[in-house]
């Protein structure tokens, strides 16, 4: 059984879910749970959902004690860049603890926070920070693209015994799907073909793999077929599907909202000039955000993000004459 | 009411045993460095002059309670039951280390005995002191957490961040503020606002209106009464502490940084070598805390000097015998560098 859900809808679903079946869940954060009336709140109780200070350093920091000694925190950050101002917590404490004890501590919790919104919030709150995390060993990074995946992912990450990045592109908020209802979980660590396609691979994550489906449809009336596989988590990243779609197709496309060099692109593409040299048949391209902060005017931050029209053309740039000849 | 009002005999006898096994492993330790050179790597810190403060602190620990010391970490487990041959042999990187050689000197950690683990990120893990704490809260265990840092890490965010926090959930914790002078090189003067203006740095509790007190921590009984009324009003559900505990490091910050191939070791204590100050070190090596307290023992009868002798000779074996276990354990398979990532 499943029903339509919003994106935003599914998340909160997963962390009702989940509270309900742990009561080693606990979950907190700034301006949230402010009322009695506040719906989690009644549910669970204050001991369970609490309201935060400002101060990001305490907030992961508590998360990684509590999560050390025998609670399943979700901290929620609002922003991807509220953690900047608590990046030691983030990659230097939580990814690290349980290697340096050699095994004998696990940090299971999970870092709740919206990123690249897209909406004139101007330069420090439209960004996409995942490469830097991304990159952290001990540390996963999962960011849903569609409501039952932002579902399935939150509930995965919650009973997953390592600190999640849990990323959810504000864009995608009210977008509705078909989520499946009770108990649903998505690996982490597995990528997902959102439309299966033999000319070209095109690979992306967030709000990028609803701009890439938009984009591969566009194409399909110039009879160039698109795989757009969304990876849904980038540590771990599953390299082998992306792999096996580009033995496939032999050509590849990456999509990022992020700056080219701060993209998981970047990464990808690495990747598979390693693993895939072979099998393609023409450069890999990347469209990500031109290198420049994001900002506020709508002309200017269109401009300077991935949109349907520049992956279409990138597509067309790799597929050349070949394939439409063939059409 | 604070339910230990006074220290039976044995217990005080328990107290110096602790203290000087302290001592005798931080000796041990440094004395590898020349002994053994390149035996450990990297960056040590040591806890010779604190012991009073974390003997008489950890005096009042039900034996539940959770312990969370800074990379500053050696005194702590051995007073908690760790074995000092797993920790020396964690020291040396080897494979029967606590950690198994993943963590070192700074990195010490053993859940088993209520101590989860470091931070060597100054500060940090005083967050991480809250949410052990906070463990205890959530499932009502009935547990505290002790929280020990150095006077430094008061001045990082984590601190205010934490305290602020902390006081508002009421976390069951006892912050205890290990002032030993010294930020790494830096006396306490030159970069605290309290200490430049004369004031005890347990001010600090004010701005987060909870109980702050500061304590002769060369003392362990006067640690104990004032970490006994923090530790109360923690288990009472009254919130947290803030114990500044005064001391003086005997060593310096910590091993010299060198660049291998150049051996390291310990330079002279900061006193002498950066402010060139003796006065002040041999000041404060005549308040030597643990001395002191055997002489007490000695003066109040509670030991004679042939049974203190006993004590001494068998943690210097104790320390000795975790020497040799260290130095007789394999390194770890270097394949292994990619266990423990994931859980």
């Amino acid at each position: 059984m499943s029903k339509e859900m919003m994106y935003g809808e599914a998340m909160a679903a997963a962390i009702t879910e989940e509270m309900q079946r742990d009561a080693d869940v606990v979950f907190y954060g700034q301006n949230m749970a402010m009322t009695e009336r506040d719906p989690m709140l009644k549910m669970f109780g204050r001991n369970r959902v609490r309201i935060a200070p400002i101060s990001e350093t305490a907030e992961i920091g508590v998360a990684v004690g509590a999560a050390i000694t025998g609670l399943r925190p979700i901290v929620e950050l609002w922003m991807s860049e509220f953690m900047l101002v608590a990046m030691d917590q983030v990659l230097n404490e939580a990814p690290r603890l349980r290697y340096m004890s050699g095994g004998q501590v696990k940090v299971p919790l999970v870092l709740k926070a919206g990123y690249g919104f897209a909406a004139g919030w101007g330069g420090q709150h439209s960004n996409c920070l995942y490469h830097t995390m991304m990159g952290i060993p001990g540390l996963k990074v999962a960011l849903p693209s569609t409501p039952a995946d932002a579902k399935g992912l939150m509930a995965a990450a919650i009973r997953d015994n390592n600190p999640v990045v849990y990323l959810h592109h504000y864009m995608l908020t009210l977008d509705t799907g078909e989520v499946p209802d009770g108990e649903h979980l998505v690996p982490l660590g597995v990528a997902d073909i959102k439309r299966a396609g033999s000319d070209v691979t095109i690979v992306a994550t967030g709000w990028m793999v609803k701009k890439s489906l938009a984009a591969a449809e566009q194409l399909a009336r110039e009879g160039i077929s698109a795989e757009v596989i969304d990876p849904r988590t980038l540590a771990p990243l599953d390299v082998e599907t992306i792999v096996k779609s580009v033995k496939k197709t032999g050509r590849l496309v990456l999509v990022d909202q992020a700056p080219r060099h701060s993209s998981a692109a970047a990464v990808i593409a690495a990747e598979v000039a390693e693993k895939g040299f072979d099998h393609l048949r023409a450069p890999v391209v990347m469209v990500t955000a031109l290198d420049a902060p994001v900002p506020y005017g709508e002309p200017l931050e269109n401009y300077l993000l991935p949109n349907e029209d520049k992956i279409a053309q990138a597509v067309r740039s790799v597929v050349g004459e070949r394939v439409r000849a063939s059409a | 009411m604070p339910r230990r009002k006074v220290l039976g005999k044995d217990r005080l006898i328990w107290i110096y045993i602790q203290m000087i096994r302290i001592r005798e492993f931080e000796e041990h330790v440094k004395r590898t460095f020349l002994e053994h050179p390149g035996a450990m790597r990297g960056h040590t810190h040591l806890a010779d002059g604190a012991e009073a403060s974390i003997v008489g602190a950890l005096a009042t620990r039900d034996t539940g309670d959770f312990v969370m010391p800074s990379y500053r970490c050696h005194g702590q487990p051995i007073v908690l039951g760790t074995s000092p041959r797993k920790m020396m042999a964690e020291l040396y990187g080897r494979k029967d280390g606590l950690c198994k050689g993943f963590g070192g000197s700074m990195h010490l950690a053993d859940p088993e005995h209520l101590f989860p683990g470091t931070s060597a990120i100054v500060g940090q893990s005083i967050a991480h002191a809250a949410g052990a704490a906070l463990t205890a809260q959530v499932k009502n265990t009935g547990q505290i957490v002790y929280c020990f840092f150095g006077d430094g890490s008061s001045k990082q965010g984590a601190f205010f961040e934490t305290l602020n926090l902390a006081a508002i959930w009421k976390l069951p914790v006892v912050f205890i503020l290990e002032n030993n002078e010294y930020q790494a090189y830096t006396h306490v003067g030159l970069e605290d606002a309290n200490a430049q203006a004369g004031d005890p740095l347990s001010q600090k509790s004010a701005a987060f209106s909870i109980p702050g007190a500061t304590v002769d921590g060369t003392d362990p009984l006067l640690v104990y009464n004032a970490v006994a009324k923090a530790a109360e009003r923690a288990r009472a559900g009254l919130g947290p502490s803030l114990i500044e505990s005064k001391f003086y490091r005997f060593s310096a910050h910590g091993n010299a940084i060198t660049v291998p191939p150049i051996p390291t070791q310990f330079p002279e204590h900061e006193a002498i070598g950066v402010y060139g100050n003796k006065v002040e070190y041999r000041a404060a090596k005549e308040r030597d805390p643990i001395p002191r307290f055997r002489a007490r023992l000695l003066s109040q009868n509670i030991l004679k000097e042939g049974e203190l002798q006993r004590i001494d000779d068998n943690a210097r074996m104790e320390m000795d015998d975790a020497v040799q276990f260290a130095l007789a354990s394999p390194h770890p398979a270097p394949e292994e560098a990619t266990n423990y990532v994931y859980a």
